[in-house]
């Protein structure tokens, strides 16, 4: 069964702290879940259906349906790190083409900077079997990136300079955006000459780490049809997992590779369709690999691909992380999907910043790497149109 | 460093992992293989990830390798190596550069098994050989 055009993105809500202080986990879900509701005109007792990740406190859905009185008969906590929330916009979709539910919410909120989290490293209940394999050696988000970045430029000569472009996109786009966290642009030279914190990444490689949160509502066509918001029409989606495939690893591809033919086959759309491209900006790396495996550009070329300001509205082909991305804008709990939706549908309604609105923006992609790119991931694409 | 391979709990009690436990106490590395595809994978497991079989048998490792990736964490300090090793076994491995100078470790770098201490459990670790 596809799920092309059997559902709509009627309302988003992005959160505008970066730092929650004395503000507790589950009050931020319930505020990106009335903002978003009523951003679609729709309210909690609208409600039939609850998405969350490992994010979410206690039993997660169950707990946070409570805490917001929410009457769902369907519910899901899809667990992919940072990308879950794209795979929840599929998910939901699935289920309002089946008929199980037709308001679908989707939230989520962290607390990096005032909670004590560390990046990556929610706790866990039951230590994964890797564990004892891997933890003695200190893996971390950083430099489990970084050896993907190592490795990309041995394979095809990438450089620094490159992926700093990628930066330097964000920053000329967070510019415009007043609840960024880093609203200064920033240059080539800045990105090369900030301090290497695992090489080969240095500091402006790597995103922001914030407090905060977002929230997303998926409907059904006739639920779309009766709001007075632009319609963004989900037209298809793909997810995937990559792990260490008992130790044949290979760092030069991620799972993207696998979740963006899905969704372009479902979608019945090619890479060269999109207008405008919201794509999971951990690291610089995570961008530029994400790029060859949705099929932007060649394998290995992705260096040339992201060069002079390719990537900066008005300026190169393919705009993206309108909002400043998690490079510059917000990282909320570390999890940066759900921006990533929400920046693509303020493209599709044409109510992005006035200075990086992309013209007759009718088509974009929302793509999202959860998890560790050099261990394992979860990566999620989701093609959307404006009707 | 965090070091979170302590057996310290009921739901991580891992009596098909003691071999290797044993073995890594003796300063050797245990890989396993599967005696119906062939296949050598790692981190162990009794189940074969190839092939779903159970006849799988403890290989050790003669410690050499090359480096696949590596990258140096700089902050916060210490620094220190990160790297995954190709085995001359076949798998490649999540491990740590020892006793090297940081500043000239290189991809396709010939290094050889050591064992060091992590919270009084010895663990594979790798320098140049």
């Amino acid at each position: 069964m596809s799920i092309k055009g059997k559902a709509y993105l009627a309302g988003v809500y992005e959160h505008p702290t970066r730092k929650a202080e004395g503000i507790p986990i589950q009050q931020i879900h319930a505020e990106v879940a009335k903002g978003a509701l009523e951003d679609a005109g729709l309210s909690f007792r609208d409600v039939d259906a609850y998405f969350c990740a490992g994010d979410a406190p206690g039993l997660g859905g169950l707990s946070m349906a409570d805490y917001m009185g929410l009457q769902v008969g369907h519910t899901d906590s899809t667990e992919t790190g940072g990308s879950s929330y794209i795979v929840h916009v599929n998910h939901a979709a699935q289920a309002i083409a089946a008929g199980k539910c037709k308001v679908a919410l989707i939230t989520l909120a962290g607390k990096p900077r005032t909670g004590g989290a560390q990046p990556g490293r929610a706790p866990l209940a039951i230590q994964p079997p890797d564990v004892p394999f891997e933890m003695p050696f200190n893996p971390t988000v950083l430099n489990v990136y970084a050896m993907c970045a190592q490795r990309h430029m041995h394979e095809f000569g990438t450089t620094s300079e490159q992926l700093a472009w990628i930066k330097v996109a964000a920053s000329e786009h967070a510019q415009h955006n007043p609840n960024a966290m880093l609203q200064n642009v920033v240059t080539v030279d800045e990105v090369v000459n900030s301090p290497l914190v695992a090489d080969p990444l240095h500091r402006l490689d790597c995103c922001v780490i914030t407090d905060g949160g977002g929230a997303l509502v998926v409907v059904a066509p006739e639920i779309a049809a009766q709001l007075k918001r632009p319609s963004v029409r989900v037209l298809g989606a793909g997810e995937a997992i990559k792990h260490t495939n008992g130790g044949q690893i290979d760092l030069t591809y991620s799972a993207g590779k696998y979740s963006a033919v899905k969704a372009f086959e479902e979608a019945g759309v090619k890479p060269a369709d999109i207008k405008y491209a919201s794509l999971y900006d951990s690291f610089t790396i995570t961008v530029l690999m994400q790029l060859e495996d949705i099929g932007f550009c060649e394998k290995g070329k992705g260096g040339a691909f992201v060069s002079d300001g390719n990537l900066i509205s008005g300026v190169g082909k393919l705009p993206f992380n309108t909002d400043g991305g998690g490079l510059c804008n917000n990282h909320p709990g570390n999890r940066g999907g759900m921006t990533k939706v929400i920046e693509a549908v303020r493209q599709l309604r044409g109510e992005a910043h006035p200075a990086v609105q992309v013209k007759n923006c009718d088509l974009a992609i929302a793509h999202g790497t959860g998890g560790f790119l050099g261990t394992r991931h979860g990566s999620a694409s989701l093609i959307m149109e404006r009707e | 460093m965090a070091n979170q391979n302590k057996q310290d709990s009921a739901f991580s009690a891992d009596t098909a992992m003691e071999p290797y436990w044993q073995a890594a106490n003796e300063g050797k590395l245990l890989l396993k293989k599967c005696s119906d595809c062939g296949k050598t994978h790692y981190y162990p497991r009794p189940i074969c990830p190839f092939c779903m079989s159970d006849n799988t048998e403890w290989l050790e490792a003669s410690g050499e390798g090359k480096i696949y990736s590596w990258s140096v964490q700089r902050r916060p300090e210490p620094a220190f190596a990160i790297a995954f090793v190709t085995l001359a076994e076949g798998p490649t491995i999540l491990t740590n550069i020892v006793d090297a100078d940081l500043e000239s470790i290189a991809i396709n770098q010939s290094v050889k098994l050591k064992y060091e201490t992590r919270d009084e459990q010895p663990v594979p670790v790798f320098s140049p050989s």
